[in-house]
């Protein structure tokens, strides 16, 4: 079964095309990663997705429902975590819980239950009765999460879930994440964070322009693209353009990273023993973000 | 257009809980101020005023101000109130994820905007009675006025507020609509007193039905042109209801 399908699904302001044709099939029950730089459109598809915003045209069913007909009825199963924080400081913790719970019509015995159900699996629980100023950054975006988990939603929709969050507490969202998904949660994620997509979500998506440009698991796109390893020759700067020169020469297959440059095949390293120090090379596995450096480039799209 | 749902009553719950857990931080002011009017204009300017058919001055202001409080309690929840959980809160942005529509976050807050005025209403019914200003069981209909001119106003400030760039053009909005109206509608001196062109645009302002409206309930005097404030009240309040909930979807959902 499809959870969330687009077709066509086009949205413009003004002149520009912020999403531009978009077809995505999202299966039931699978983590989809939505990947893309900023301005890449992402914000702009999850929002219609989410029944916020109106396509300028285009089609969106979930669970097999048109949106744009069943936008209250689907909006009930849907968790969305926003990016941006938006609980509200004028009421408690379980304030902002139970009135979230409110707005889905969970009776109160029922909305209680539940509030203290997500406190505690984000480890909230002894903040029940704090006002939200009192909160530090972490607790407040794990809240948001709790939140979003209030009313058992069918689907998760999850923009930057661990933005700001530490290490330990970012491991905390991943696996929580995890367990949902194998309770039949399907979640769509918007990342930048390749790490994370790479290790919580069945396929990914890469968007730029406003268009899906790659679309598969994970493993697929980086043996697609990149292949077994990464060779990272670090340079120095006033060395740079010498050696990329030679390199150039040469016709290797390399990108420039900052300083650095990447080699896809080991043949493209073998000079390097001659130009510089050894050291300055390290080999390593691929990850996404090769991946999404291959496809999005590495200017700054904005 | 759309129309908002049963559901708007979920946000009207949420601004009443937020009232009951903050009330103590701005009542007091917002009930000592009516007061401090009422006492200096009733008794100190009141002492040189002589009124055509020997009433007291305060008990002249007292049923005014009453429609003018109730005034400012909506305008200031739907302007102020309603902009930062709309700009800087973002409360409407994780509202409208829920099964709720902006067309029943716009109806909850100027549903709450009137509860407001009612609220004001009551506060000053009972401040008026205290100074002996109440001199009919009528005035017990006053809540329901408030509530109705609470509607009216909040209609129209969620309107503004809904189509405003930036907080600080409420400054227009108070210093050239509210405040003059609060001087132009009929609590401080009767519309009689103004030049005859005044006079014609000070009855179609908003606040003068209301306080004309007040000043019956607390005389015990009613008067059949009640029904035309009434009517006055509902030509403002319906047309701007119903546009606030357009401009705030053309707002937020975008």
């Amino acid at each position: 079964m499809i959870a969330i399908e687009t077709r066509g699904l086009t949205k413009t302001f003004g002149d520009i095309i912020a999403v531009n044709d978009v077809n995505l099939q999202i299966y039931d029950n699978e983590c989809f990663g939505l990947l893309g730089p900023n301005g890449a459109g992402k914000t702009s598809l999850v929002r219609m997705i989410t029944a916020v915003s109106p396509p300028t045209s285009g089609d969106i069913y979930i669970l097999g429902k048109d949106l744009k007909s069943h936008s209250r009825e689907i909006k009930a199963l849907f968790g969305v975590i926003p990016q941006i924080d938006n609980l509200d400081p004028d009421l408690t913790v379980i304030q902002n819980l139970l009135t979230f719970a409110r707005y889905f019509d969970i009776p109160k015995k029922e909305a209680l239950k539940r509030s203290s159900e997500v406190l505690s699996l984000l480890q909230l629980d002894d903040r029940s009765n704090s006002p939200i100023r009192e909160l530090s950054g972490g607790m407040r975006r794990r809240l948001l999460i709790a939140r979003g988990l209030i009313n058992s939603p069918r689907i998760l929709i999850l923009d930057e879930p661990t933005i700001g969050l530490d290490p330990q507490a970012k491991r905390l969202v991943w696996d929580k994440l995890n367990e949902l998904k194998a309770q039949g949660v399907t979640q769509l994620l918007c990342t930048q964070n390749m790490e994370e997509a790479d290790f919580l979500c069945d396929r990914v998506a890469i968007m730029h322009q406003g268009k899906i440009i790659e679309n598969d698991t994970p493993q697929n796109l980086v043996s697609k693209y990149i292949g077994d390893n990464v060779w990272e020759v670090k340079l120095d700067p006033q060395d740079k353009n010498r050696v990329i020169q030679i390199f150039k020469e040469k016709r290797l297959d390399f990108e420039i990273a900052g300083n650095s440059v990447h080699f896809f095949r080991e043949e493209g390293t073998k000079l390097i023993g001659s130009l510089m120090a050894p050291h300055k090379l390290r080999s390593r596995p691929p990850t996404l973000e090769d991946v999404f450096f291959k496809l999005t480039g590495r200017s700054l799209t904005e | 257009m759309r129309f908002c749902s049963r559901r708007f009553i979920r946000v009207w719950q949420r601004n009443r809980d937020v009232f009951l857990r903050l009330w103590h931080a701005e009542t007091p002011a917002f009930v000592a101020e009516p007061v401090i009017i009422l006492l200096a204009m009733g008794l100190g300017l009141g002492a040189y005023v002589g009124l055509v058919d020997g009433q007291k001055y305060i008990e002249f202001i007292a049923p005014g101000l009453i429609a003018g409080y109730a005034m400012f309690s909506a305008n200031f929840e739907c302007t102020y109130g309603s902009f930062v959980r709309l700009e800087h809160q973002r409360t409407f942005d994780a509202i409208i994820a829920t099964p709720l529509n902006i067309e029943d976050v716009a109806a909850g807050e100027i549903f709450w905007g009137a509860t407001r005025a009612a609220l004001t209403g009551v506060a000053m019914l009972v401040i008026a009675a205290v100074f002996g200003l109440v001199h009919s069981p009528y005035a017990l209909l006053i809540p329901f006025v408030c509530f109705l001119e609470g509607l009216m106003f909040a209609s129209i400030a969620l309107f503004f507020t809904s189509i405003v760039p930036s907080i600080y053009s409420f400054n227009y909005y108070f210093s050239l609509f509210i405040t003059p109206m609060f001087f132009f509608s009929g609590v401080f001196f009767p519309l009689s007193s103004f030049p005859d062109l005044v006079q014609k645009l000070s009855w179609v302002v908003p606040l003068t039905p209301a306080v004309h409206f007040t000043r019956a309930l607390v005389s015990g005097h009613l008067h059949p042109s009640l029904i035309i404030s009434l009517i006055i009240i509902l030509a403002f309040t319906i047309p701007f209801f119903l546009g606030s909930m357009i401009t705030m979807r053309r707002r937020l959902v975008v």
